[in-house]
C-alpha cells in the first residue's frame, strides 16, 4: 500500500536501501543534497550531482531523464548526516520549457527493500519554478522518516543550494547542470528513461539497481518521446497505448466463430463512431467559421479593411486547424481499425470470408451451422479502403432481394445498361446462394428456384449443374406448386409450433432451411403467385423458408402500394456498391458491395461441386 | 490511493506513468435520507439523473443522459438510468463512462450534473457522492461528496476538460435548481 504525501506530511520509512523515483514530462536533473543536524548543506563535497555523481550512500543519474532512480544506502551515509534532500532542476535546454508549470507535475515515489513503493508524492501546484526540492529523508530518533516537501525556487538550483547554506551554491549549480548538459549532448539520441547512465549497477558505494539487466521497464515504454507535439494533438498512431497489435478473436463469445463475429461488429461500431466523431467536428469547424466570418460581416466598422481581413484569416486558420485535428485524430483511428481488418480478415472461417480469401480452397461440407454469414462489405466515404465485412445471424431474419433496378442515387452510372445490370444481379443471388448452401451441413438446407420465363439462363448453371439443387428450377409450369409447396411448408410447420408439437409433422415434411430464388418478378406471376409470395416473405422467416427475390421494384408498379409491405420485408442487397445500408447505432449510410466471386475464379464451382458430392455421398 | 476533492479543485487525468488515460467512469451514488414523522421507515424514493453534456466552444453540441443514452458520437455512454438510488453503500447508481480517446476533437469541455427528476432537494439525500473512476484499472481517481445538501434540486458536479496535454477533471459543486439539464444550460456556462 503506498501512502500518498501531501505537502509537508510525514511518512516513516523502514530498512536500509531505498529508491527514490522521480517520473516527470519532461527530462529534468535529479540532484541530491545532505544536510547537517540543522539541514545545512556545509560544503559541496555533500551535493550528488551529474557532476559528481557519487558519494557514500548515495548515487544519482548522471544525466537529464524523465525518469530517474536514485539509489539511497542510509547505512553508508556519514555520521553527521541527517537529512537527504532530492531536489529536481530543469536542464537549460534551450527547447526545453523553463519552468515546472509548463508540463504536469512531477511525480517521486520513495521504494522500500524490494522494490515497492511506501510513498508517492505529487508535486502540484508548481508553476514559474525552475528547480525544486521534492522530498527529504531525514533521520528522527535514530529512525529515517521521508516528508514531502515541493519547496520551489524560481531562480533555480543556484537559489535553492544557496538556501540550503552551501557556500559556492552558484558554482555548484553551475557545474551541475554543465555536466548535465554535457551527459545529454554525449547521449547519442534520447537518454534511456531510468537508466543512469553509465552506472555500473549496484557497484560501489551502496548504489543498487533494481532493474533487470535485460529488461525495459514498462514505464519507460509508455513515457511518449519528450517532444511530444501540440498539446491537443493526440499522441501519433505509433505510441502509446496504440502500439498494441491486435489479435484475430479479441472479443468475447464461446466459440472462436461467435469471437469473431463480435470482433467485426466491434469493429463496425468503432468505425461508425470514429467517424461520426470526425464528421461532427466538421460540422461544427464550418459552423463556427460561418458564425465568425458573419460576425465580422454584421459590424459595418470591422467590415472591411486589414482588422476585417485578419479576423477573417485567423477563423479559417481556427478552422483548418480543427480540421487536421479532426482529421489525425480519424487516421489514427483507421490504422488501427485496418491493422485489425488485416488480421481478422485472414482469420475468418469460410462463412465470413470473402470468395476470394485462401480459406474457400479448403472448403469441406461442414458439419455445423455457423454463427452467421457474410453478405457482403461495408464501407464510408471517409473509411479510406477499410472495408467491413457485413455478417448477418443464421437462421436469416427476413429474405433478401438482390435489386436489380437502377440505382437510385447512380452511384455506379457506368452500369445503366438494364441487361447488364440484371445479369449482375442474378450473379449475386447465386453467390448469395451457393454460400448459404456451403455453410450448412448436408441436407440442412435446401435450395429452389423459380424462373418462370427462363431469363436467368446459364447464369444460374453453377447451381444446377454440381447437383447443388435438388430439383431443376421450376419453369411457368412449376411456379405454381413450388410456391404451393413451401406455403404449405410454412403452414404445417406453423400450425406445429402454435400447437407446441414439433414432432408431429408428416412423412414428406422436409425440416431442412428453404431458400427460394425468385427470379425475374413479376414477369410470369399471377395474383395468386404474389400473394403467396407475400405470404412467404411475411411468415416463412420464423420457420425457416426465405425468400431470395432478384427483382426490379419499378417492373412491379403496376401492382401499387400493395406491394410495398413486401419489398419492406426483405433485406435489400445491390448487385453493385450502393449506399443504402444504415448502422444501427449512428445511422451513417453505408456503402454496400455485394459478395461477388472474383472474375474468372473457379471457387464457386469448387464449392458447389463439393457440396452436390457430399449430398450424393449421404444419399439426400 | 483517491484524491479527495473540494470545491474548485481540480485533477490531471495523466497517469504517474506519463501515460494518458482512455476511458474514465463518472460514478453517482446516493440514498434517500430516512424521514422524520410517524412512520419513518417508509423511505421516499428519490430519482437523481446523472447527465454528462459536451461543449465545444462554449456552446453545448451533445449529450448522454436518461433519454438518449449515448451520445451521438458514441464516446458518451450512460449506463442506465436508476429511479430510486442505491442503498447508497459503495457502488455506483448511475454511470456514465467517457471514452476519452473517442471524444471529437472539437470537445473541449464534458461537464457532468446531477438533478432531482422527482424534485426533492438534496436535504432530502444523504451519502451522496460522485467519483471519477480509471475505467481499464477500475481504480478510483477522486471522489467528490456532496456533503450538506440543501434546499436545491441539481448541482453541477464537475467538468473534465482538456488541458495541454490531456485531460483534467475540476470539482465545481455549484448548486443549481432544475429537473433536467436543459434547466442547468445557462448556470453552466457561467461554469466553462
Amino acid at each position: 500500500m503506498t501512502a500518498e504525501l501531501v505537502r509537508g506530511q510525514n511518512h516513516p520509512l523502514t530498512g536500509d536501501r531505498l529508491e527514490v523515483r522521480v517520473a516527470a514530462e519532461r527530462p529534468v536533473v535529479a540532484v541530491a543534497t545532505l544536510g547537517d543536524a540543522d539541514g545545512a548543506v556545509r560544503s559541496r563535497d555533500r551535493v550528488a550531482h551529474p557532476g559528481s555523481p557519487v558519494l557514500p550512500g548515495l548515487d544519482v543519474p548522471r544525466q537529464p531523464a524523465a525518469e530517474h532512480r536514485l539509489a539511497v544506502g542510509l547505512a553508508a551515509l556519514a555520521e553527521d548526516v541527517h537529512r537527504v534532500y532530492v531536489a529536481l532542476a530543469l536542464p537549460p535546454a534551450p527547447a526545453g520549457p523553463d519552468r515546472f508549470g509548463a508540463f504536469p507535475a512531477p511525480v517521486v515515489e520513495v521504494a522500500g527493500p524490494g522494490g515497492t513503493p511506501v510513498v508517492r508524492y505529487v508535486l502540484e501546484g508548481l508553476d514559474r519554478e525552475s528547480a525544486v526540492v521534492a522530498v527529504e529523508l531525514y533521520r528522527r530518533q535514530g529512525a529515517w522518516k521521508v516528508r514531502a516537501v515541493g519547496q520551489g525556487y524560481a531562480e533555480g538550483l543556484t537559489a535553492l543550494l544557496h538556501d540550503q547554506g552551501l557556500p559556492e551554491a552558484a558554482e555548484c549549480a553551475a557545474e551541475a547542470l554543465r555536466a548535465a548538459a554535457g551527459a545529454d549532448g554525449a547521449a547519442a539520441g534520447p537518454p534511456v528513461p531510468g537508466e543512469p547512465a553509465g552506472s555500473p549497477a549496484g557497484a560501489g558505494s551502496g548504489g543498487i539497481s533494481y532493474r533487470h539487466p535485460g529488461r525495459q521497464s514498462t514505464a519507460a515504454v509508455a513515457t511518449p518521446p519528450a517532444e511530444a507535439g501540440p498539446a491537443d494533438a493526440p499522441a501519433p498512431a505509433s505510441a502509446g497505448p496504440e502500439a498494441y497489435r491486435p489479435v484475430a478473436g479479441d472479443a468475447t463469445g464461446w466459440s472462436m466463430d461467435e469471437r469473431l463475429y463480435n470482433q467485426v461488429w466491434g469493429m463496425f461500431e468503432d468505425l461508425a463512431r470514429s467517424v461520426a466523431a470526425y464528421r461532427s467536428a466538421v460540422d461544427f469547424a464550418e459552423a463556427r467559421l460561418d458564425q465568425r466570418l458573419d460576425e465580422v460581416l454584421s459590424d459595418p466598422r470591422t467590415r472591411v479593411g486589414p482588422a476585417a481581413d485578419a479576423a477573417r484569416e485567423e477563423a479559417r486558420a481556427q478552422q483548418a486547424a480543427l480540421l487536421d485535428q479532426a482529421r489525425s485524430v480519424l487516421d489514427r483511428d483507421l490504422a488501427q481499425l485496418a491493422a485489425e481488418a488485416e488480421v481478422v480478415e485472414h482469420a475468418l472461417p469460410p462463412a465470413y470470408a470473402r470468395w476470394d480469401n485462401p480459406v474457400w480452397h479448403a472448403y469441406q461440407v461442414p458439419l455445423e451451422r455457423p454463427l452467421a454469414v457474410r453478405l457482403g462489405d461495408l464501407r464510408l466515404p471517409e473509411s479510406d479502403g477499410l472495408r467491413i465485412p457485413m455478417l448477418v445471424r443464421l437462421p436469416l431474419e427476413r429474405g433478401l432481394w438482390v435489386d436489380s433496378g437502377r440505382p437510385p442515387g447512380g452511384v455506379d452510372p457506368g452500369l445503366t445498361d438494364a441487361g447488364q445490370r440484371r445479369r449482375l444481379a442474378v450473379e449475386c443471388a447465386v453467390a448469395v446462394a451457393a454460400r448459404l448452401l456451403a455453410v450448412h451441413p448436408v441436407g440442412t438446407y435446401t435450395v429452389h428456384v423459380v424462373d418462370p420465363a427462363g431469363a436467368a439462363g446459364t447464369a444460374l448453371a453453377p447451381l444446377r449443374e454440381h447437383g447443388a439443387l435438388k430439383e431443376a428450377p421450376a419453369g411457368a409450369r412449376g411456379v405454381t406448386e413450388t410456391l404451393e409447396r413451401l406455403t404449405r411448408r410454412v403452414d404445417l410447420a406453423q400450425m406445429a409450433v402454435r400447437s407446441g408439437v414439433p414432432d408431429a409433422l408428416p412423412e414428406d415434411f422436409d425440416p431442412a432451411g428453404q431458400l427460394l430464388i425468385v427470379h425475374d418478378f413479376p414477369h410470369g406471376f399471377d395474383d395468386r403467385a404474389v400473394t403467396q409470395l407475400r405470404y412467404l416473405a411475411d411468415e416463412g422467416p420464423a420457420v425457416g423458408v426465405h425468400l431470395l427475390m432478384v427483382a426490379d421494384r419499378a417492373e412491379a408498379r403496376g401492382y401499387g402500394p400493395v406491394l410495398d409491405p413486401l419489398w419492406k420485408s426483405l433485406l435489400r442487397i445491390t448487385p453493385v456498391p450502393d449506399d443504402h445500408l444504415a448502422d444501427p447505432w449512428v445511422g451513417h449510410a453505408w456503402t454496400y458491395e455485394p459478395p461477388l466471386v472474383p472474375a474468372g475464379s473457379g471457387v464457386l464451382d469448387r464449392v458447389l461441386w463439393q457440396v452436390g458430392q457430399a449430398r450424393r455421398a449421404c444419399g439426400a | 490511493m483517491t484524491v479527495n476533492l473540494s470545491k474548485g479543485q481540480g485533477i490531471s487525468l495523466k497517469k504517474a506513468d506519463g501515460g494518458t488515460l482512455t476511458a474514465v467512469r463518472m460514478g453517482l451514488g446516493w440514498q434517500a435520507a430516512p424521514r422524520r414523522g410517524l412512520f419513518g421507515t417508509r423511505t421516499r424514493e428519490i430519482d437523481l439523473d446523472a447527465s454528462a453534456v459536451l461543449f465545444a466552444d462554449k456552446q453545448p453540441v451533445d449529450v448522454a443522459f436518461f433519454q438518449q443514452l449515448v451520445s451521438k458520437d458514441g464516446s458518451v455512454r450512460h449506463t442506465g438510468d436508476n429511479l430510486v438510488g442505491g442503498a447508497g453503500q459503495g457502488g455506483d447508481d448511475e454511470s456514465i463512462l467517457v471514452d476519452l480517446q473517442r471524444v471529437p476533437v472539437h470537445v473541449n469541455q464534458i461537464v457532468f450534473t446531477v438533478n432531482s427528476f422527482t424534485g426533492q432537494t438534496f436535504a432530502e439525500v444523504r451519502n451522496a457522492f460522485c467519483r471519477l473512476v480509471d475505467e481499464t484499472t477500475g481504480q478510483e481517481l477522486a471522489r467528490y461528496t456532496l456533503d450538506g445538501g440543501g434546499p436545491y434540486t441539481a448541482q453541477i458536479m464537475a467538468k473534465v476538460h482538456r488541458v495541454a496535454d490531456g485531460w483534467q477533471m475540476t470539482a465545481i459543486g455549484q448548486p443549481s435548481n432544475g429537473r433536467t439539464f436543459q434547466d442547468l444550460l445557462a448556470e453552466i456556462q457561467a461554469v466553462l
